[in-house]
């Protein structure tokens, strides 16, 4: 089984976002990268299902960010092969755009299960699962927390809100958005993926077209300091003091 | 979704009489299911109803539903298909996109129209940046839970509904299996009136126990947002957000939590939201009614004590 897992890497949340001087893009002086979170979950589905069922996992990521870490990591992780899809994305790469990309790459390699994270942060143009499902011309289900195949089938567990799950099958070959892995995301230590560096490497393609449209972003902002919350400022005694004081007045501390 | 139209359903009805008005034209409401007419006669925030009546629609899987929703749109030509961005709109709405060549955008916070054209603000980057783009004249848009009020949408008559035909159901690749219900955990927390919740912040399954001392101090439960839960470190049942529960406690103390959609979806409608980050941006602070720029390490050990002594 082939188990072909697009990833794609997305600025750093933890860092301050800042818009750049066009007020169309974020300033990319400042980005870091690391890999969209939901796609390390669809990696390690995706190598659960290699241990449970055989056969061979690829990584296939666009050349945005940092991606030649995500690449290595993911084969220091077990992935057997990773293919970075090499072209101009200067303009930055809308979702749609990806999708179209990843299908020519995928359809080209032959694959049973295409995993990838069901969503990104910056999805504007909706997410990638489903967009190269439809590409592909394959059937697709989003929101997975769950895999297991049998022969031609794949059953998903689909997730919905309030905890509810559905039980949905996929004829195979088929594309799955992954919300989470059924166990947390394994670690590669630093030291295996520097290993691997030395000792891997990575295949390229050219991307078979690399002209995005792109969105007719009209502009970008950081959202009102709608700062409703009042701050409560002080050292650590006068915050406790005044909250205490807060959940003492709305009656909320036990007599 | 299990017999009853979800809030979004009136959320984006009101959306779509906001924006028929700034177009001109109609809401038309669209249901797909079986046996489900008498819900499409509660939509009556809609001029018409379009109700599809078929087997393979009785529960939701992505092919049987595109394939209806593609048919529909293709036929009446609407200037904006409004779909919640939820798990179902999430499994539509970029497929369709693709399929019918309309742009889509998503995570939509607000859309208006502008010399004609669709124009939608997106909250993106974990709700840290809003992007305003341009639709055309004729999009779709996944909309986020809670950004509009549903009662907007709720109309005291009943819906004008027209019966549409399914498209052909041959060679579906998806099928509904079975729904399961969420297990009951150990502790409801849709039932609970006070929640001390934690995010990443925690760093790591051994420090829970700051919030749990916290939370028995104050007579109430721990629950967590979504990366808690996938990292294994609390069970399912106590997650907060969209893929988890909402709730509606009158104390959620939001401890190391961002406040990216998702989980405010879960939590907004709560009496008292206190929340602690070491980020003076976290879109946390845009619903909390307090904040402290702060960390957590030092602030729960303290409150406790002071709770507890």
């Amino acid at each position: 089984m082939r188990i072909v897992v697009p990833v794609k890497q997305v600025p750093d949340l933890v860092e301050e976002l800042e818009i750049d001087a066009d007020g169309k893009a974020l300033n990319r002086d400042w980005l870091k990268f690391k890999m969209n979170e939901f796609d390390e979950h669809a990696l390690e589905e995706a190598l659960l299902l290699k241990e449970e069922y055989g056969g061979e996992v690829v990584v296939v990521g666009l050349d945005t960010g940092e991606v030649d870490d995500t690449l290595f990591t993911a084969l220091a992780k077990g992935a057997d092969r990773a293919v970075k899809i090499v072209g101009d994305f200067e303009a930055g790469v809308t979702s749609h755009g990806a999708a179209k990309m990843m299908a020519e790459a995928i359809r080209g390699m032959g694959y049973d299960l295409v995993l990838t994270g069901v969503q990104a942060v910056d999805d504007l143009d909706g997410q990638v699962g489903p967009l190269l499902a439809a590409y592909l011309g394959a059937p697709h289900v989003s929101v997975v927390s769950g895999v297991a195949v049998n022969g031609g089938t794949a059953r998903v567990r689909k997730e919905y809100a309030g905890g509810v799950v559905a039980e949905i099958d996929v004829d195979l070959p088929a594309v799955l958005g992954v919300q989470a892995a059924q166990q947390p995301p394994r670690y590669a230590p630093v030291s295996r993926v520097r290993q691997i560096m030395k000792t891997a490497s990575l295949e390229e393609m050219d991307a078979a077209e690399t002209a995005d449209a792109g969105m007719a972003v009209r502009r970008m902002f950081k959202p009102e300091s709608g700062q409703r919350a009042e701050m409560i400022e002080g050292n650590t005694g006068q915050i406790v003091d005044r909250l205490v004081r807060i959940l003492n007045d709305k009656g909320l501390l036990k007599g | 979704m299990q017999g009853k139209l979800a809030d979004i359903t009136f959320e984006l009805l009101g959306k779509g009489r906001a924006l028929a008005g700034a177009l001109g034209s109609k809401v038309v409401g669209v249901l797909l299911g079986h046996g489900a007419r008498d819900l499409a006669g509660q939509m009556g925030g809609a001029d018409t109803v379009l109700y599809v009546d078929h087997p393979a629609l009785a529960q939701f899987t992505p092919d049987a539903y595109e394939r209806t929703l593609s048919a529909l749109i293709k036929d009446r030509q609407p200037a904006v298909v409004l779909m919640g961005n939820t798990s179902v709109g999430m499994d539509l709405a970029p497929g369709l996109s693709a399929g019918l060549g309309l742009p889509l955008l998503a995570y939509c916070s607000d859309i208006q129209v502008s010399g004609g054209r669709l124009v939608a603000t997106s909250k993106l980057y974990g709700g840290k940046v809003m992007v305003e783009a341009d639709g055309g004249e004729s999009c779709l848009a996944t909309w986020l839970t809670g950004s509009s009020p549903a009662d907007a949408g709720r109309s005291g008559g009943a819906a004008a509904v027209e019966d549409a035909a399914a498209p052909s159901m041959d060679g579906l690749r998806t099928r509904f299996v079975n729904l399961i219900q969420p297990e009951a955990g150990d502790v409801d927390i849709t039932r609970e009136d006070i929640l001390v919740s934690v995010g990443r912040g925690i760093g790591g399954q051994e420090n829970l126990e700051i919030a749990e001392d916290l939370a028995k101090a104050l007579g109430g439960a721990l629950s967590a947002s979504r990366p808690i839960i996938d990292n294994g470190w609390l069970p399912k049942a106590r997650q907060v957000g969209k893929s988890g529960m909402t709730v509606k406690p009158k104390l959620y103390l939001a401890c190391g939590i961002s406040g990216a959609p998702e989980h405010l979806e879960g939590m907004r409608d709560a009496d008292l939201i206190i929340a602690i980050n070491t980020d003076p941006g976290a879109p946390i602070f845009d619903v909390a009614d307090y904040g402290v720029v702060g960390d957590i390490f030092d602030i729960l050990p303290a409150l406790t004590e002071k709770v507890a002594g």
